[in-house]
């Protein structure tokens, strides 16, 4: 379970169709036409570096606002807006290792489970530092 | 902001824009004394501003326009005649002028800018310092260094039409652009789906909407468009002043004066033109005494033409002068090392004439410390690229050279040809694509041979290279065996070639569809997928799927046609010297401050300069040279570089007769770095450089045995450059 901070996110759609871009870093999941804008997505699963999704499952894509324009976000799904507060964050346990340390800011101790908060600028950069 | 600001402003532009129209007017009448016509709108012009100027509370500045009025009156009333001497007077009129305006604009008030050197000279002048009419000597034209313009006689001294022309703010129009764009998206995506829609009503209404959308973008692009002349009515003045730096007499001439390109374009055009038009007096043009001994007119020739061609723009600047020595091309390009010998046998007349355009490679026959390193052409030439263009050059010993660039039209909307490989469509730029060429299933294996590992076809006798665009796609080398070609080329049905042009070379695309062209609005890539070669940018297709755009050039380097060509033809160009992992660079040794090497690469720089300590002026807290008629401010690199230690010499206040500048040149300004002394040029591979934290520096490496560090001027010099008021931005900041 991941957490985008709301005010980062312009949109979610789903359904639209990704133009595959040849060479691009591997986290780049392809080109997304939103209303007449290009937009770049970006698969959160390719940069967690968790296992692909299944064909069958239709993924959502989160329309992140960035300093270059928007950019999307593929995600597994989208579930609900939270109020989390500052008391129930503590940031990632040392022994965290691997990308997923450097992409998150900390958890959330909620009463079902642990939120993890994305650090959106970085989940962003990372991908493109791939490439340069 | 309060009224009196704003009133300020409006002074200043309008002054500015009264200005340009006062060096268009002298330079009109120094080709045509007896106008009255064109004597009384400079009269205007300088009465105008000094009227303002008293209005505004600016008394330097009104008394230096009540000067320059009554040196204008005396040419009105036939005392005086207009000549060289009050020509450079009433320029270095409009020069102070500017340089006031620029401060009223900054600070609001005239300054401490010193003209009374200046009324003087006007006073002098007027007083017939200059030549009265009685005193003209008849016969020979005076030896004196002098330009004279000549517009063409169907286009020149056309009334201009005021009263019907409104003014948009540029970014308005940019704004209106790029929503064209999104409504020809929208419209070619109606099309594809009012055509699977079985409603006439429908089909009529989209149709309707389609031809609507194509006036309105017409009528857009219209509006962006701005005849070249705009970037042209600057060149007398360059010319003039450029001629008597060099103490040589020119005649300019300009055909097509109303050609029209977009804006954009014809901001990015002014810089090279500017280049390639000082190139030509200063290297091009003989002296006029060579030339009277070559039975030449002692007046050089220097021609501007522009039209429209095939949907591209063609711009040509001409001279008769003595052309290019291809021989001593060939032989300084052996002499840097650019070619190997072998390379100059196997080079024709014309390639070894491209040489011009490599970096580090001068035409001028003398090398100076300063001059003719070869710094300029190449900057020409990767200027025009950036905007899709093109630039060769011809040139016939004794009679004269022919720079052509050629331009596309507009850069926002292009016509492209869609073609598919897998599942996705392609875009490629219309202007790559020579032809289509289409193989049916049995003739595959006759007409594609396949030489070692690589497939060509031969078209009309010669050997065109095949490449497969999804072959493209996969990372690393691309898998080309000959059993797999072979295997490739039994296995496919039909082949669909595209033969492309990227620079010099042909060659074919294998694509596994070809659909039409379309017009195609180009949108930038993202930050993720931006660096790839290959792709020069997005679109959305009629259908709503986002398409790539091919760079074909890019194509080329990556599928290595275009290198292994390259090193035949051994033009190296800056696409080949990419697809080079460790790029041998041409970079300027200088020494620098605390006793320091530096570098710089040659391409960031224009020119070389060499002024003399009088020729520098103090304006408003700055130094700056008069240079081609512009004004140039100098900084010394040591005052650039952040942590030097204070200079025990500035170079700006020693005592030596002259010094070294590095002019330098961004975004339409430019700028001179005065430097201690210039070293070398050499070209060096920038492997091992050690990073540094130092600000403006990008790294440091051993060159010739000492530890250099690599500049960049870029970041040093962004709050310099951008502080004065570009003139570059003004001039486009109108329609």
């Amino acid at each position: 379970m991941v957490g985008i901070k709301v005010e980062d996110v312009q949109e979610v759609t789903s359904g639209s169709e990704l133009t595959h871009v040849p060479l691009a870093p591997p986290v780049v999941s392809g080109l997304l036409n939103l209303r007449g804008h290009i937009v770049t997505t970006i698969d959160l699963r390719r940069c967690l570096q968790l296992d692909s999704r299944p064909a069958d499952q239709r993924p959502v894509h989160i329309i992140l606002r960035s300093d270059e324009g928007c950019v999307g976000l593929l995600v597994d799904q989208v579930g609900d807006v939270w109020d989390v507060g500052d008391d129930d964050f503590e940031a990632p346990p040392k022994t965290l290792r691997g990308s997923l340390r450097e992409l998150i800011t900390g958890a959330y101790k909620l009463d079902g489970g642990l939120l993890l908060a994305l650090d959106t600028e970085r989940a962003l950069a990372f991908s493109s530092g791939e490439q340069t | 902001m309060s009224g009196l600001d704003t009133i300020a402003k409006e002074f200043v532009v309008e002054s500015r824009e009264n200005l340009d129209q006062l060096e268009i007017d002298l330079m009109a009448l120094e080709g045509n004394p007896s106008s009255r016509e064109t004597l009384a709108s400079i009269f205007r012009t300088v009465h105008t501003i000094k009227g303002a100027a008293g209005f505004m509370r600016l008394p330097k500045l009104e008394a230096l326009a009540h000067s320059g009025e009554s040196l204008l009156s005396r040419l009105r009333d036939r005392v005086l005649v207009i000549n060289p001497v009050i020509t450079s007077a009433l320029l270095a009129l409009a020069d102070c002028t500017r340089l006031m305006l620029t401060h009223v604009e900054q600070t609001g008030t005239e300054g401490d800018t010193d003209c009374a050197a200046i009324v003087e000279r006007l006073a002098r002048v007027g007083e017939g310092g200059g030549q009265t009419r009685s005193q003209q000597p008849d016969g020979d034209p005076p030896p004196e260094a002098e330009a004279v313009v000549q517009p063409n006689a169907s286009e020149g001294n056309r009334p201009v039409q005021a009263g019907s022309n409104v003014r948009v703010n540029v970014e308005h129009l940019d704004k209106l652009m790029n929503l064209v764009g999104e409504l020809v998206l929208a419209r070619n995506e109606i099309i594809q789906f009012s055509a699977i829609q079985e409603s006439s009503a429908l089909l009529n209404t989209s149709q309707r909407l389609n031809s609507i959308t194509t006036l309105l973008q017409e009528g857009i692009m219209k509006t962006r468009m701005q005849p070249i002349d705009k970037v042209w009515n600057k060149l007398p003045r360059v010319v003039r002043d450029a001629a008597q730096y060099c103490g040589k007499r020119v005649r300019l001439e300009m055909e097509g004066k109303d050609t029209e390109l977009d804006r954009t374009l014809i901001e990015a055009i002014q810089d090279p033109l500017t280049h390639v038009i000082r190139n030509s007096i200063d290297h091009g043009l003989e002296t006029w005494e060579k030339r009277v001994a070559a039975g030449k007119s002692a007046e050089g020739h220097i021609r501007l033409r522009a039209f429209h061609e095939g949907g591209q723009v063609t711009i040509e600047v001409s001279d008769d002068g003595g052309g290019i020595d291809v021989a001593a091309i060939r032989r300084k390009a052996l002499e840097r090392g650019l070619i190997t010998p072998e390379q100059s046998r196997g080079m024709s007349e014309p390639e070894a004439m491209n040489l011009v355009f490599l970096a580090g490679l001068s035409t001028a026959e003398k090398v100076t410390s300063i001059s003719g390193r070869g710094v300029g052409m190449d900057v020409v030439k990767t200027n025009i690229e950036q905007i899709g263009g093109k630039v060769s050059v011809q040139s016939q010993a004794g009679v004269g050279t022919t720079l052509r660039m050629r331009i596309p039209l507009t850069l926002a909307i292009m016509t492209a040809l869609v073609v598919t490989s897998g599942d996705e469509s392609y875009a490629i730029p219309q202007v790559n694509v020579l032809e289509l060429v289409h193989v049916e299933a049995k003739e595959v294996r006759a007409k594609i041979e396949v030489m070692c590992d690589a497939a060509v076809y031969r078209l009309r006798g010669e050997l065109l290279p095949l490449v497969w665009l999804d072959g493209q796609f996969t990372a690393g080398a691309s898998d080309t065996t000959r059993a797999r070609l072979v295997g490739r080329l039994t296995e496919c049905d039909a082949v669909n070639i595209v033969v492309l042009q990227a620079d010099d070379l042909k060659f074919g695309l294998i694509v596994d569809d070809v659909s039409d062209t379309q017009e195609i609005v180009v949108k930038p890539l993202g930050r993720h997928v931006r660096g790839i070669p290959i792709f020069a940018g997005a679109t959305i297709m009629g259908n709503g799927r986002v398409a790539l755009i091919l760079d074909v050039p890019g194509l080329a380097v990556r599928s290595s046609v275009l290198s292994e060509a390259r090193e035949k033809s051994a033009v190296r160009s800056d696409v080949s010297i990419e697809a080079d992992p460790e790029p041998k660079q041409a970079l300027l040794l200088f020494s620098g401050p605390d006793d320091t090497r530096m570098a710089i690469p040659l391409s960031r720089i224009t020119r070389l300069e060499e002024f003399s300590r009088a020729s520098v002026e103090h304006v408003g807290g700055r130094d700056v040279v008069q240079y081609f008629g512009d004004i140039l401010s100098l900084t010394d690199i040591a005052t650039l570089m952040p942590g030097t230690r204070a200079r025990s010499r500035p170079s700006l206040t020693t005592a030596s007769e002259s010094f070294q500048v590095l002019v330098y040149s961004k975004d339409g300004r430019q700028l001179g770095v005065v430097v201690d002394q210039i070293l070398d040029t050499v070209e060096e591979r920038l492997v091992n450089m050690r990073p540094t934290t130092r600000q403006g520096v990008t790294g440091s490496v051993v060159i010739n045995g000492r530890v250099t560090e690599i500049l960049d001027l870029d970041t040093l010099s962004a709050d310099v450059v951008a502080a004065p008021v570009s003139e570059h931005a003004r001039a486009g900041a109108e329609v």
